[in-house]
C-alpha cells in the first residue's frame, strides 16, 4: 500500500457513565489507502460505529476521545476545534449512516439539503450548488436527478434515500467516506446495486471508503482489507480474501461459521457460544477468551499483536495455524453446532 | 387544495351552529334577564309588556329561529344596557383587544423562541436551567399579581410607564390604535407584557422540547457530518422541524388571548372586549353574551382553519394526506 490517506493510531473513545469509563473504542489502529475500501467487521456493541463516529469528531457526550490520533493525509484530525474540524467535515472526510429513513431531514427538499451541503464548503451561488448536486445524483446512479431535487425524502424509497446520502457525501470529493452499515436497512437486490455503485465511486473517484458492517458477505464482496472488531478492539486484520478463506483468529473463524450460504441447507448452524460482553464487565485479559474455543491459560493476560506473511495479524495468544487444511471445515466443526 | 378548504369551510359552519345552539340554551338557563333589567318595583302589566316586545315570551325554538335568522341578516341583537347594535358594541372594542393581543404574541414569540432554542441547544448550561425556571415562573404566577407588581414597580416607583388606561389613540389600517404613537406604545407596554408572561413560558418550553428531540436526531448528526456550520444545522433543520407544534400553539393562544383577556384588561383598566363581555355577564345583557361567544367560536375557527393551512406549508407528509 502506498501512502495511506486515512491512518487511525491507537484510537481510544470512552463513555463516562454513572458507573464508571467504558473503553468503547481501546487502541484501533488502521490504515486506508486512495481507492481502498476497508471493511470494519464486528457483532453489535464491538465498537465499529462509535470508530466511525470518533474519526469524524462526532461523539457526543457523556463520549469523548481517551487517546490517539487520526490522520488524514498526515494530519491529525482530533486535535481540530470547531471551525477547523467544520471544514475537514464533509469536505475531505465525509460519512454515510445506517438508516437512509432517518438521515435526510423530512420536511426539507432534496435540493435544499444537498445545496445546503455544497455552501457549507464552497461560496458558490444558488445555482451553481444546484447543478453541482444534480450532477452528484446522477453519479449516484439515480435517474431523473433534476426532478429528485424538488422532492422531499419521503417521495423517495429506502434505496434511492441511500444513494441520496452517498451523493452529498461525494459532494465534495473527500478523501474519505466513512460507511456505517449504509445498506444494512436495504432490500439484499438494492444493497447488491449500492454495493457496485460504491466499487466503482472508489475506483473511479480515487475516494477511500471506510465500510462499516456487521455482514461479512458484503465484506467480502466489496472490501479490498478487513478489521475484524471484538470489544472495543481489532482482533484481526488483513486482505479481505485471505481473512476470509484462513482465519487466524478464533473469533474470525466463528463468525464466518456461522454465514448461512456456507452450509448445506437443513444442517444446524455452527453458533459463537455467549454474547458480546457488556464493555463495563469486560473479562480480564483477552475479552474473547469465555466465548473461544481455543483458549488456554495464557488467555488471562492481554494478548500481543502477532504478525504474519502478507501484513496480516491477530491479537490472539492462540492464532489458528495457516498450514491447518480447509479451513472452513475444521472451523465449524470446532464450534460446535448449536443444540 | 380547493376541496380541502370546502371541506374545513362546512366543518367550521358546523361548529358555529352547534355553538349557537349551545350558547343560546346555556344563557336562556341562567334566567330572565327582565328580572334584572327593570326595578323590581315596578308593576306586572310593565313587566309583561317588555317580555313581550323583547319576544321572551315565544316557545324557546322559536326565539332560537328568530335570532338565527336576524344574525344571517347581520343583525345580533341589540344590547339591554347600551342600547346599540351588539356588533358595533363589540367592533368598536375590537382594535383595543387586537393591538394587545398581538402585541403580547409578538414579544412572546420573539422572546420565546430564541430563549427556548438556546435552552434547548444546551440544556446542560446555567444559562439554560435560568431560562427553564423563569419559563416555570411565567405560567404558574397569577397574571392578576404579576399585573399589579408590574404596576407597582414600573407606574408606581420607577414612574417610567403610566399604569393603565389606552392613551391616546391614531387611526392605523381605518383602526383606531395606540401602537401607532410613541406615547401610546408607553400604555400598551406593561398590559401586553403582561398578557404575554404565560405564553412565553409556554413557548420557550415548547421550543427546548422539539430541540432536544430534534438535535438528537441523525438529520441533525448527518448535516454535522457534511461540515454544516452550527447556525445552518439550528437555522434550516432544527427550526422547521419544531415549527408544527409552535404553530399549533400560537394559534390557540392567539384565539384564547383575542378571547378571554380579561384578567390584564381589568388589572390595567383597558378597553378592551375582554371588560365588556365581563360586565355584560354581570348584568347579564343577553343579546352581547351571545353575539361575543359566537365571535369567538367564529374566530378560533378561522385562527385553526389558517394553523391548518400552514401545516401544510411546514410538513410535506402532511401536505400528501390533505390531497389524498
Amino acid at each position: 500500500m502506498s501512502e495511506p490517506v486515512l491512518s487511525v493510531k491507537d484510537l481510544r473513545t470512552q463513555f463516562k457513565i454513572r458507573a464508571g469509563v467504558l473503553n468503547a473504542v481501546d487502541g484501533v489502529s488502521f490504515e486506508v489507502g486512495r481507492g481502498r475500501i476497508l471493511g470494519l467487521v464486528g457483532e453489535s456493541g464491538s465498537g465499529k460505529s462509535v470508530t466511525g463516529y470518533s474519526i469524524l469528531g462526532l461523539i457526543e457526550q457523556p463520549g469523548f476521545i481517551a487517546g490517539g490520533s487520526v490522520l488524514l493525509h498526515g494530519r491529525d484530525i482530533t486535535r481540530l476545534t470547531g471551525e477547523e474540524l467544520r471544514r475537514v467535515r464533509g469536505a475531505q472526510i465525509a460519512m454515510v449512516f445506517q438508516d437512509p429513513m432517518m438521515t435526510l431531514n423530512p420536511v426539507l427538499k432534496i435540493g435544499t439539503q444537498m445545496i445546503a451541503a455544497v455552501r457549507a464548503h464552497d461560496n458558490v451561488s444558488r445555482k451553481v450548488a444546484r447543478g453541482r448536486a444534480r450532477d452528484a445524483l446522477a453519479k449516484v446512479g439515480i435517474p431523473s436527478p433534476e426532478e429528485r431535487l424538488d422532492a422531499y425524502p419521503h417521495q423517495l424509497s429506502g434505496g434511492m434515500r441511500q444513494r441520496v446520502a452517498i451523493a452529498i457525501a461525494l459532494l465534495h470529493r473527500p478523501a474519505v467516506i466513512i460507511a456505517d452499515e449504509p445498506t444494512t436497512a436495504l432490500d439484499v437486490s438494492i444493497q447488491g446495486q449500492i454495493l457496485a455503485e460504491v466499487r466503482r465511486l472508489a475506483d473511479e473517484t480515487g475516494t477511500a471508503f471506510v465500510w462499516v458492517t456487521h455482514d461479512l458477505a458484503v465484506v467480502s464482496s466489496l472490501a479490498d482489507d478487513i478489521c475484524v472488531m471484538y470489544a472495543g478492539r481489532i482482533v484481526e486484520t488483513g486482505p479481505a480474501a485471505e481473512v476470509i478463506a484462513a482465519p487466524r483468529h478464533p473469533y474470525t473463524a466463528g463468525l464466518l461459521a456461522s454465514v448461512p450460504a456456507e452450509h448445506e441447507p437443513g444442517d444446524r448452524l455452527p453458533q459463537v457460544p455467549g454474547s458480546t460482553p457488556s464493555l463495563a464487565n469486560l473479562p480480564r485479559g483477552c475479552a474473547f477468551a469465555p466465548r473461544c474455543f481455543k483458549a488456554g491459560p495464557a488467555c488471562t493476560t492481554t494478548p500481543s499483536i502477532q504478525q504474519f506473511e502478507d501484513g496480516r495479524s491477530a491479537l490472539c495468544h492462540y492464532p489458528i495455524e495457516s498450514d491447518s487444511c480447509q479451513p472452513h471445515s475444521s472451523t465449524s466443526t470446532t464450534y460446535r453446532s448449536a443444540s | 387544495m380547493i376541496g380541502f378548504l370546502i371541506q374545513r369551510l362546512l366543518q367550521a359552519l358546523l361548529v358555529i351552529v352547534a355553538m349557537s345552539i349551545i350558547v343560546f340554551l346555556g344563557v336562556y338557563a341562567i334566567g330572565n334577564p327582565i328580572d334584572v333589567m327593570i326595578d323590581p318595583a315596578s308593576d306586572q302589566a310593565l313587566r309583561e309588556a317588555l317580555i313581550h316586545r323583547y319576544g321572551l315570551d315565544l316557545p324557546l325554538i322559536q326565539q332560537y329561529f328568530v335570532f338565527m335568522s336576524n344574525m344571517l341578516h347581520g343583525d345580533l341583537g341589540e344590547s339591554f344596557i347600551y342600547r346599540l347594535p351588539v356588533l358595533s358594541l363589540i367592533f368598536s372594542r375590537f382594535p383595543a383587544t387586537l393591538e394587545l393581543a398581538l402585541t403580547a404574541m409578538l414579544i412572546a414569540t420573539c422572546l420565546g423562541i430564541p430563549l427556548g432554542l438556546w435552552a434547548g441547544y444546551k440544556p446542560d448550561a446555567l444559562s439554560s436551567k435560568a431560562i427553564m425556571a423563569f419559563s416555570v415562573l411565567g405560567f404558574s404566577v397569577p397574571t392578576f399579581w404579576i399585573g399589579l407588581l408590574l404596576i407597582m414597580t414600573f407606574a408606581v416607583e420607577l414612574g417610567w410607564l403610566p399604569s393603565g388606561g389606552r392613551g391616546p389613540v391614531s387611526t392605523v389600517l381605518g383602526m383606531p390604535l395606540s401602537i401607532g404613537s410613541l406615547e401610546g406604545l408607553s400604555y400598551i407596554i406593561l398590559p401586553a407584557f403582561n398578557l404575554a408572561l404565560f405564553k412565553l413560558g409556554l413557548l420557550i418550553r415548547l421550543t427546548r422540547a422539539g430541540t432536544v428531540e430534534v438535535m438528537s436526531s441523525d438529520y441533525v448528526r448527518f448535516a454535522r457530518a457534511q461540515g454544516l456550520s452550527e447556525s445552518k444545522v439550528v437555522g434550516l433543520h432544527v427550526l422547521k422541524n419544531i415549527s408544527i407544534p409552535i404553530v399549533t400553539v400560537f394559534g390557540l393562544e392567539l384565539g384564547s388571548t383575542l378571547a378571554f383577556a380579561v384578567v390584564t384588561e381589568t388589572v390595567f383598566n383597558w378597553p378592551g372586549m375582554g371588560k365588556l363581555i365581563i360586565d355584560s355577564i354581570t348584568v347579564l345583557d343577553r343579546p352581547v353574551m351571545v353575539a361575543y361567544l359566537i365571535l369567538v367560536v367564529f374566530l378560533f375557527v378561522l385562527i385553526n382553519l389558517v394553523v391548518d393551512l400552514v401545516y401544510g406549508q411546514l410538513d410535506p407528509r402532511i401536505r400528501v394526506k390533505a390531497s389524498s
